[in-house]
C-alpha cells in the first residue's frame, strides 16, 4: 500500500523557475571566475583513490585542472540556460544539486591543483561523520512524523553517550550500546509526558531535555570521571569490511569498511523507509502527525502512538549518542556532540521529513564536515569555520521556501485531545 | 468546551495560550518550583557522593546515609556562602577595619550581581519574545554577535571621550545582535519559517563567525591565541569599588533597560501592538495591526536585548572577547524568562536569582560539586514552571479557575 497524505511537488512556479536559472548560472560563472581564472595551463590534480589503510591499491586520479573546469563551467552554464528560458519542470531540485555537485567538485580540483588529496579517504570520513547526523535526522524523523516537535536530540544523544561509555566500560560494549539506547528511551519517555500528559509546548519541554540532559552528563563527568578514570575508557567498537561487498573498486572501501555504526545508519535507512511508508503501522504513525483528529476517528489510540514513536525517538537518539563514545573515541567530554544533533535536525528538514532525504542532507553535511578537516592540509586561504556554516545556512535558504517548499507533517508540533 | 471557544483559542498564537496558562497560576508556583528544583538538585548531590556508597557497602548504611546528607548540607552553605559571602569573614573584616579584607568579605554578594547582569539583559530578550509570541532560542547568537560588534568599537575606535564611547560600544552591541534577530525575524514574517530551527541555525553561525574572527580578523596582534585585544579604557564600563570587586554600572543600565522594557510593552502604543499580535495574531490582524512589522520589530528588540547582554560582558567584566566566553547565558535565559512569567519585573527577580545560583556555584565547585548542578536545578525549575499540573498535584494546590492546559506550538515551515 503506497498511499500517501502527502501532495507531490510537481508544479515550479515561473518566478522559481528564473531564480534557479540564475543561481546555477552564477555558479557557473563562479566556477570560471573564481577558479579557472586563477590556475596557469598545465596544472594537475591528483586524487588518491586509495584510502588509507586499504589492501586494495587503485591508481591515482590524475587530470589535467583547467580544461576539466572550463567544461564544468559551460556544462553548468548551459543547464542555468536552459532553467531560466524554459525550466527542468519537476527535476528542478535534481539539475539544482546536479549543478552544485559540479561547483564542489571544481572547487576540490581547484584546491588540489599542483597538490593531491586522498578522495577516497575524504568519501570514506564523509560516511563516518556522516553518522550522528544522519541517525539523528532519523530521530527528529519519528518524531515529527507523529507530530512531536523535538529539539533535544542532542540531549539524548549526551546522554547515550556518557550511559555507554560508563556502562562499556563496566561490562563490555554491547551491553554499554543497549544501554544508551535505555537511557535515551527513558529521557525520551519524560519528554514524552511533558508533552502528551502534560501538554507543556513541545519546545519548551524539548529544551528542558536538552538542559536536563546537558547539565547532568557534565555534571556526572566532573565529579566520577576525572576521579575515576578506569569508568571512562570503554575501548571502542573496531571497524570490519564485510566479504565481497567492501572488495568493490573504489566505492567498497568506502562505504563497506566501518564499524557497526555506519552498518546500522544503512540498515535504519532502509528500515525507516519501509517501516514508515509500506507498513501499516506506518501509515498509523504517520496519520497521527499529519491529521490526528482523522486518526482517533479511525480508532487509532493518538497519543499512545505519540508515546512510541517519542520513546523510539529516544532510543534512536541514544544509540546515535553512543557513536561519539564507542564509535569513534572510547571516552567521554563534556558536551562531546558539539551540535551534531542540531544539524540531524537540520538535515531532516533539509531532507524534506523523509528517510533517503535526511539521509542525504547527513551525507551532504558529512562531507562539508570532512572537507573542513583537510582543508588546513590543503592549504587554501578559506577558513574552514565557513565551510562548517554551511550545514546551518543550506537549511534556514530550505525552510524560507527559496528551493522548494518543504513538506512537513501538517500537524506536527499540536498536542491532541480527545473530545 | 464548545466549539466556538475552542477556535478562539486555536487563533491564539502558540506560545502566548502557554502563558496565559503558565500566568494565570498563582505566585506560589515558581516560588515551589524553585524550592522543588534545589530540593532536586541536593538530592542528586547526595546520591552521586561516592564515599556514601562505599559506606553503605561495608554495610554501615546509616552513616553512609548521613555523609551523604552532610555532603549535601555542605553543598547548600557553599552556595550561599559562595553568593552572599560568608558571614563570619564578614563580621571579622568589618572589626578588623582592613579596607582590603572588608572589600574581599563583601566580594561574593557583589559579584552576584556581577553574574546577574547578563542574565538580566538575555531573559528580557526572551521575555520580549515570548510576549509577541515568537520563541527566541537564538540569545546566545545574539550574544556573540553583541560581544563581537562591542569589542570591536571598543578597541579600534580611539580617542573618544568615555561619556562617548561608553555608549557607543553598548549601542554596537546592540546593533550586533539586532541583525542577528533581524535576519530570523524577517524570514518568520515573510516566508512563515519558523524563528525556532533559524535562531538555532544562526547561533551556531554566530559560533563559527566569533571563531573565524577570533583567529583571524579580531585576534590579538602579539599572540597566537584566540583572543581579541583589550578594550581602551574609555570603553570600560566604570566600577564602583577597587579591585577584587567588579560590579560595575552594567547592573543598574540593566535595571534601567528593564523598566524601559517594560514602558514599551505596557506603556505604548507599539508595545501593545506585540502584545496583541503575540496574544491572538489573528484579532491583532482584523484590528489593522501590521503584524509583519510586529514580527520583525519584535524580533530585533529581542536581539538587541541579547545584544547588550553580550556587550556588558564585554564592556563590564571580561574586557577582551575570547571563545565560548558566554557559557550558557542565552539557554538559561529561556529558563528564566519561564520562571519570570515574561514579565520584566519578573524577570529581573529571576535573573537575580539565577546570578546568585551562577556565582555560588563557583564556591560549590570548593567543595567538589562541579558547577553544572546549577545546570540541573535550573532545568528542574523548568520542568515545574512549564507543567504547574506537576507543582499542583505535588504540594495539593488548587486548580486555577478556567484552568486550561492546553498549548499549540506552530510548527517548524511555512502556515
Amino acid at each position: 500500500m503506497t498511499t500517501t497524505l502527502r501532495k507531490k511537488i510537481d508544479y515550479v512556479s515561473p518566478s522559481r523557475q528564473r531564480w534557479m536559472g540564475g543561481i546555477q548560472m552564477a555558479l557557473a560563472l563562479g566556477i570560471w571566475a573564481i577558479f579557472s581564472r586563477s590556475l596557469e595551463t598545465g596544472t594537475f590534480t591528483t586524487f588518491v583513490m586509495t584510502p588509507g589503510g586499504s589492501e586494495f591499491e587503485l591508481p591515482n586520479w590524475i587530470f589535467s585542472t583547467l580544461p576539466t573546469l572550463n567544461t564544468f563551467a559551460m556544462i553548468a552554464f548551459a543547464f542555468g540556460a536552459y532553467q531560466f528560458i524554459k525550466g527542468f519542470g519537476k527535476r528542478t531540485n535534481l539539475i539544482l544539486s546536479i549543478v552544485v555537485g559540479l561547483f564542489v567538485f571544481s572547487f576540490l580540483s581547484w584546491a588540489t591543483a599542483e597538490k593531491s588529496i586522498n578522495l577516497a579517504g575524504l568519501l570514506k570520513g564523509t560516511m563516518v561523520r556522516a553518522v550522528p547526523i544522519a541517525l539523528g535526522a532519523f530521530a527528529a524523523m519519528i518524531n515529527e512524523r507523529a507530530g512531536i516537535v523535538n529539539i533535544a536530540i542532542e540531549g539524548k544523544m549526551l546522554a547515550g553517550a556518557l550511559v555507554s561509555v560508563l556502562i562499556g566500560s563496566l561490562t563490555n560494549l554491547w551491553i554499554g550500546l543497549i544501554a544508551a539506547i535505555i537511557v535515551g528511551g527513558l529521557l525520551a519517555w519524560v519528554h514524552g509526558i511533558l508533552s502528551i500528559k502534560y501538554k507543556t509546548d513541545q519546545i519548551i519541554s524539548s529544551t528542558v531535555i536538552l538542559i536536563f540532559a546537558t547539565g547532568l552528563t557534565s555534571f556526572v563527568s566532573a565529579r566520577f570521571l576525572q576521579k575515576y578514570q578506569h569508568l571512562n575508557s570503554s575501548g571502542i567498537f573496531h571497524s570490519f569490511p564485510i566479504p565481497i561487498l567492501s572488495e568493490i573498486p573504489f566505492f567498497g572501501p568506502i562505504l563497506f569498511d566501518h564499524n557497526i555504526f555506519v552498518y546500522a545508519m544503512y540498515f535504519f535507512l532502509f528500515f525507516l523507509y519501509f517501516a514508515l511508508f509500506q507498513t501499516r503501522w506506518g501509515l498509523r504513525l504517520r496519520s497521527v502527525g499529519e491529521h490526528p483528529k482523522a486518526a482517533d476517528t479511525l480508532g487509532i489510540d493518538v497519543n499512545k502512538t505519540r508515546y512510541m514513536a517519542v520513546i523510539l525517538s529516544g532510543m534512536m537518539g541514544g544509540f546515535a549518542g553512543a557513536y561519539f563514545t564507542l564509535g569513534s573515541v572510547g571516552r567521554f567530554d563534556e558536551v562531546m556532540t558539539a551540535g551534531r544533533g542540531f544539524i540531524g535536525l537540520a538535515a531532516m528538514i533539509f531532507g524534506n521529513w523523509s528517510p533517503f532525504g535526511s539521509f542525504g542532507a547527513g551525507l551532504l553535511f558529512g562531507f562539508a564536515d570532512s572537507l573542513a578537516s583537510k582543508l588546513a592540509i590543503l592549504g587554501v586561504n578559506i577558513s574552514s569555520e565557513f565551510l562548517l556554516m554551511t550545514p546551518y545556512i543550506a537549511t534556514m535558504i530550505v525552510l524560507a521556501g527559496v528551493v522548494g517548499r518543504g513538506q512537513m507533517p501538517a500537524a506536527s508540533g499540536q498536542p491532541y485531545e480527545k473530545e | 468546551m464548545t466549539n466556538k471557544e475552542k477556535e478562539s483559542k486555536n487563533n491564539k498564537s502558540s506560545i502566548s495560550v502557554f502563558f496565559d496558562e503558565v500566568s494565570r497560576s498563582s505566585w506560589l508556583v515558581p516560588i515551589l518550583a524553585i524550592f522543588s528544583g534545589l530540593l532536586v538538585g541536593g538530592l542528586i548531590v547526595m546520591f552521586t557522593t561516592d564515599e556514601m556508597y562505599i559506606l553503605i557497602g561495608d554495610g554501615q548504611i546509616f552513616e553512609g546515609l548521613s555523609l551523604g546528607f552532610r555532603a549535601m548540607v555542605d553543598s547548600f552553605v557553599a552556595l550561599f556562602t559562595g553568593s552572599f559571602g560568608s558571614p563570619t569573614k564578614i563580621i571579622a573584616a568589618l572589626q578588623s577595619g582592613d579596607d582590603l579584607l572588608i572589600r574581599r568579605a563583601f566580594n561574593p554578594f557583589l559579584e552576584s550581581f556581577v553574574a546577574s547582569t547578563p542574565y538580566i539583559f538575555a531573559g528580557l530578550a526572551v521575555a520580549l519574545g515570548f510576549k509577541t509570541g515568537l520563541f527566541n532560542i537564538g540569545a546566545e547568537g545574539q550574544l556573540f554577535m553583541g560581544a563581537i560588534f562591542s569589542v570591536w568599537v571598543g578597541f579600534a575606535v580611539k580617542g573618544l571621550p568615555a561619556i562617548i564611547h561608553i555608549p557607543l560600544a553598548l549601542l554596537a552591541g546592540a546593533l550586533g545582535g539586532a541583525i542577528w534577530g533581524f535576519i530570523p525575524g524577517w524570514l518568520k514574517a515573510k516566508t512563515g519559517a519558523h524563528e525556532v530551527i533559524n535562531t538555532i541555525m544562526m547561533n551556531y553561525v554566530a559560533f563559527r563567525l566569533s571563531e573565524y574572527l577570533l583567529r583571524g580578523p579580531l585576534m590579538r596582534p602579539e599572540t597566537f591565541t584566540p583572543v581579541s585585544p583589550m578594550i581602551l579604557e574609555s570603553a570600560e564600563l566604570p566600577r564602583f569599588f577597587e579591585s577584587p570587586i567588579r560590579f560595575h554600572l552594567g547592573f543598574f543600565i540593566a535595571l534601567f533597560v528593564a523598566w524601559l522594557v517594560y514602558w514599551f510593552m505596557f506603556k505604548t502604543k507599539w508595545g501593545f501592538d506585540l502584545r496583541t499580535v503575540g496574544a491572538n495574531p489573528r484579532a491583532a490582524k482584523y484590528a489593522g495591526m501590521n503584524i509583519v512589522r510586529s514580527t520583525i520589530l519584535a524580533m530585533v528588540l529581542s536581539g538587541a536585548l541579547a545584544g547588550l547582554a553580550g556587550a556588558n560582558e564585554v564592556l563590564g567584566v571580561n574586557h577582551n572577547l575570547a571563545l565560548a566566553f558566554s557559557s550558557g547565558y542565552g539557554f538559561d535565559a529561556i529558563a528564566l524568562a519561564l520562571l519570570g512569567k515574561s514579565h520584566p519585573f519578573g524577570v529581573v527577580l529571576s535573573a537575580i536569582l539565577f546570578g546568585f545560583l551562577r556565582n555560588g556555584a563557583i564556591r560549590m565547585q570548593i567543595v567538589g560539586i562541579p558547577v553544572d548542578i546549577i545546570t540541573i536545578i535550573q532545568a528542574m525549575v523548568i520542568i515545574f514552571i512549564a507543567a504547574p499540573a506537576i507543582v499542583r498535584s505535588i504540594y495539593r494546590l488548587k486548580e486555577p479557575k478556567e484552568s486550561d492546559e492546553q498549548t499549540f506550538v506552530t510548527s517548524w515551515g511555512a502556515n
